[in-house]
């Protein structure tokens, strides 16, 4: 039986770029193909190509043994072939049942749309498959765990057998991506073909068939999951050596630089996102705070910098109360804010990358003189930043919409770890990033606690507190569910945590746990 | 000089360079835009005239014929309307030279001084507005705010007596920058406390405007002249702006329009160098960001919408000061509305406002002329300003038409925001 899907030397040329370069790939199925890569290594556009966005210079693509011409996402779905975009394609005000039929309603009477078959037939998918989706819901109520499936139901609903889901854990929590991962097992029992694009190991090893791994538009190599670890996915992936465990000399905790006692922080809305909190942070230190996105780490971080006022507890940074101050009074304090939304919050997109590295500097000497912008200081002090910082760019002139992410997130690191600080606060510094940049940032991170700063780090990504923490606190709807220090963690506890659960609960050595925090 | 300072010319260089190639091409899609209009102008000429059918009647080639006769009249005409005619010019100069009377010569200049003229009140109101969309606010109450300055102006310029006018006229002009910006902070400071969206309280404002000002002229009214019409007292020869040409009664150009270039480079200067400037245009791209960096987004919004209103509140004054002399109550010239399409003409720079305010004056002094001469009616003006606005609001069509790449990147100027949000 020929495979369901093969490319053969597809090659896309850009303008100055070659972003394929006779690319090889196979599907069989029922199989799950990952395809690897950093960001710009050419996965988006072979994924274009496939789904008739792009027209490829050079290649042919054959569909169950039958070369397939595609000239647009019309003629993907005619083939079978749907695509989960990384950002969703929904309509947040239309319903599950409205936002699938959009595009292909059911009609009854001849103008009227019929909802009620639509909706038995999205119900009858979500059984068949265990999507769990009421098909009434409205799309901007249901968590994005749930919306990936809706877009998953809206390929169903065509009829498509291969499926592509782009970057697809990249907005999901741990317990979102298992479900995920359930959802994928059955739809292969059901004889559907999966495209997997990521670029995080575990995930790929855990999921894939095969693996395809690409580098700068080129296929860089092939790999069986059960032949591979994360460390030679990861060297293929970035063309050398990369050190998946973070290098760190064991903490000096000094003086402390940001105390917290009973911060009650209020959320969107009136609830209670952030109950009761204590903590510090010591020079020296990095402490990272773990949890389930949505357990009140954004409301923290944001109430620490100066974005939320707080309903109630103190906040002092070098011993200097802040709990009420503006964000430029904390910033002046020696902060840094590697904020959570880097393109919502950390940049001005369309500003070029040297206005951007000058964001909450601009009004000091010597960027400013008096009220006036010193343009060749700015260039020069964005040139020096963009060399030390490792970003990529063409120049600093560029405007930061059009860097990568992990370049976006470079410029956001290099222009608050370049203060002088004592105070690092980073959420989620790493997320959606190549494994080149994750490893830059957590250096950079590591070398601020080495020069004597205090750092704390948000992450939904427990192997990233695990490298990177020398204590780990753990956050369960707004409360510390506990203080761990490293020595003392191990994954299993703090998923328990995590969930809410005390680990003493469960087992017997839990004292000793406790007893540490 | 020393290694340093040759860095940092060099490095200030590269950013001169990168940032004029960016202007050329912005500047691309507004010209082919101003090129089709006038194409689809001269399509709109030819089609009303009745001289073309009559034409036609006798065959296409009599027909096609008088298009282009009708045509090149039509522009013609608009032509030196707008920009004077060479041949009286030359004329003029040569006796002004041979006889040393440069009447004749101030005479053909007519045409250009009242394209610019028009333009100084254009090019007023068009960088409030265009200041506004850099600061991310949609600012509709230039008219409003150019209704209270007219007040503020023609009551300092009238009431006040006794004093030189190099303190009177920039006292009068003072008035109207504050009024124009008193009647700006009102929608700012809702916007910036409430969220409140200032489109819909800057137009409402209008009409409070509008109002107010009828009440304050109308016959019997606080500012009426008492001659029973609905005027205010003519203002006093001290606070009227200099004349560049005080022999010639019919030439009303004056230094007006000085200031309103010396705004616009205020204005460049003030976006595009300082740290206000910064800060407006961080606001305008995302205020989140701007918070983020420990801007107060609320400050700004106010700030922005004041020195809006400041600048709408010149366009009153100069006209007031410079060519009325007094305040009709039927003040309105729809500046404030023009201003909305000067400031998307010119992509929101302050520049590009001060040629697109060029170009809509020469459309209204050349529209005269092509009335009087070509029997083209004033109507076509607004035909044509239409039709540029329609070209640079869908920039799709002239570069399709043109197969223009898209300008990448860049300063994409927000226009306005929901309700509520900052």
């Amino acid at each position: 039986m020929p495979p369901v899907l093969e490319l053969k030397g597809i090659t896309k040329r850009f303008p100055g770029v070659l972003a394929n370069d006779h690319i090889d790939l196979t599907l069989e199925e029922g199989k799950v193909l990952a395809l690897l890569g950093e960001n710009g290594a050419g996965k988006s556009t072979l994924m274009n190509i496939l789904y008739g966005l792009y027209k490829p210079d050079e290649g042919e693509i054959f569909v169950r043994g039958k070369k397939a011409d595609i000239h647009g996402p019309g003629d993907a779905i005619a083939l079978g072939i749907g695509m989960v975009h990384q950002h969703f394609m929904l309509v947040p005000v239309l319903t599950v049942t409205e936002n699938v039929m959009l595009g292909m309603e059911s009609i009854k009477h001849k103008l009227f749309l019929d909802r009620e078959v639509a909706a038995r037939r999205i119900h009858a998918i979500s059984e068949q498959y265990g999507l769990d989706v009421d098909p009434y819901a409205l799309v901007g109520d249901l968590p994005v765990g749930i919306q990936q499936r809706v877009e998953i139901i809206k390929l169903l609903y065509r009829q498509a057998d291969i499926l592509i889901l782009d970057e697809p854990t990249a907005v999901l929590t741990p317990q979102e991506v298992r479900g995920l991962f359930q959802v994928i097992r059955s739809l292969l029992a059901k004889g559907k073909s999966i495209i997997f694009i990521s670029h995080k190991l575990k995930e790929v090893l855990e999921i894939s068939d095969n693996i395809v791994v690409l580098r700068g538009g080129r296929v860089a190599g092939t790999a069986l999951p059960q032949e591979s670890n994360e460390r030679s996915l990861a060297s293929l992936m970035v063309g050398r050596e990369v050190i998946l465990t973070v290098a760190k000399e064991k903490a000096q905790p000094k003086e402390p630089v940001l105390e917290v006692e009973n911060l009650t922080v209020k959320g969107e809305g009136a609830h209670i996102a952030v109950r009761d909190v204590s903590f510090s942070v010591r020079a020296g230190e990095i402490v990272g705070v773990a949890g389930v996105q949505g357990n009140g780490q954004t409301e923290l971080v944001e109430s620490l910098t100066g974005l939320r006022p707080p309903q109630s507890g103190v906040v002092r940074i070098l011993g200097k109360d802040v709990t009420h101050a503006s964000p430029r009074v904390i910033t002046e304090a020696g902060t840094a804010h590697v904020p959570e939304d880097r393109q919502r919050d950390g940049l001005v997109l369309s500003y070029p990358i040297a206005d951007n590295l000058i964001l909450n500097t601009y009004y000091l000497p010597p960027i400013a003189k008096g009220m006036l912008m010193q343009e060749a200081v700015i260039q020069q002090h964005a040139e020096r930043l963009v060399a030390e910082y490792d970003v990529r760019t063409p120049s600093v002139m560029t405007s930061a919409g059009s860097l990568s992410g992990g370049n976006q997130q470079k410029v956001i690191v290099a222009r608050e770890l370049s203060r002088p600080g004592k105070l690092v606060v980073a959420a989620q510094p790493t997320r959606g990033l190549d494994v080149g940049s994750i490893e830059y940032i957590h250096s950079q991170l590591i070398r601020k606690r080495d020069e004597g700063a205090g750092v704390l780090v948000v992450s939904a990504e427990l192997d990233e507190i695990l490298s990177l923490a020398d204590r780990i606190i753990v956050m369960f709807e707004g409360r510390i569910m506990d203080i761990v220090p490293i020595e003392k963690a191990t994954r299993e506890d703090l998923g328990l945590l995590m969930a809410g659960v005390h680990p003493d609960e469960h087992s017997a050595d839990g004292a000793a746990i406790k007893e540490a925090a | 000089m020393s290694v340093k300072d040759a860095t940092h010319k060099t490095a200030k260089n590269k950013m001169q360079a990168h940032r004029s190639r960016k202007r050329w091409r912005t500047l691309l899609t507004p010209l082919m835009a101003i090129v089709t209009a006038l194409i689809l102008g001269a399509i709109v000429i030819a089609v009303t005239d009745i001289s073309v059918y009559e034409a036609f009647q006798q065959g296409v080639g009599a027909g096609l014929l008088r298009v282009v006769e009708v045509v090149a009249t039509a522009y013609g005409a608009f032509f030196s309307g707008a920009f004077g005619n060479p041949a009286r010019m030359v004329r003029g100069l040569s006796i002004w030279i041979t006889t040393g009377d440069g009447r004749a010569w101030v005479q053909s200049l007519y045409p250009i001084t009242e394209t610019l003229r028009y333009a100084t009140p254009l090019i007023f109101a068009g960088l409030a507005v265009a200041l506004g969309f850099r600061g991310g606010l949609f600012n509709i109450g230039a008219e409003g705010q150019y209704f209270i300055a007219g007040l503020t102006t023609v009551f300092v310029g009238y009431a006040l007596t006794g004093v030189p006018w190099f303190i009177h006229a920039p006292l009068a002009l003072l008035a109207g920058i504050l009024g124009g910006a008193l009647w700006g902070v009102i929608p700012g400071y809702l916007k910036a406390k409430t969220g409140a969206h200032e489109v819909i309280n800057t137009i409402m404002l209008n009409y409070i405007a509008f109002r107010f000002a009828e009440f304050m002229l109308d016959v019997g009214g606080p500012m009426a002249r008492g001659d029973g019409r609905p005027v205010s007292p003519l203002v006093q020869p001290s606070a009227r702006l200099a004349q560049f040409f005080p022999s010639n009664p019919d030439i009303r150009f004056n230094i007006g329009f000085i200031l309103a270039l010396l705004a616009a480079v205020f204005v460049y200067w003030l976006l595009f160098k300082t740290t206000v400037g910064y800060e407006i245009r961080t606001v305008g791209q995302n205020p989140r960001a701007a918070k983020y960096a420990g801007m107060s987004v609320a400050r700004t919004i106010v700030l922005t919408m004041a020195l809006s209103g400041g600048l709408a509140g010149l366009a009153a004054s100069t006209d007031i000061l410079g060519v009325i002399g007094f305040m009709p109550n039927a003040f309105s010239s729809g500046y404030g509305f023009d201003a909305i399409a000067l400031a998307l003409l010119g992509n929101s720079h302050p520049f590009g406002v001060v040629l697109a305010s060029l170009l809509f004056g020469a459309l209204q002094a050349g529209a005269r002329n092509m009335q009087a001469i070509a029997r083209v009616p004033l109507d076509l003006t607004d035909i044509l300003q239409g039709l540029i606005i329609i070209f640079i609001a869908a920039p799709a069509i002239i570069r399709a038409l043109y197969r223009l790449r898209p300008a990448e990147g860049g300063e994409e100027v927000v226009m306005t925001r929901g309700w509520g949000q900052m």
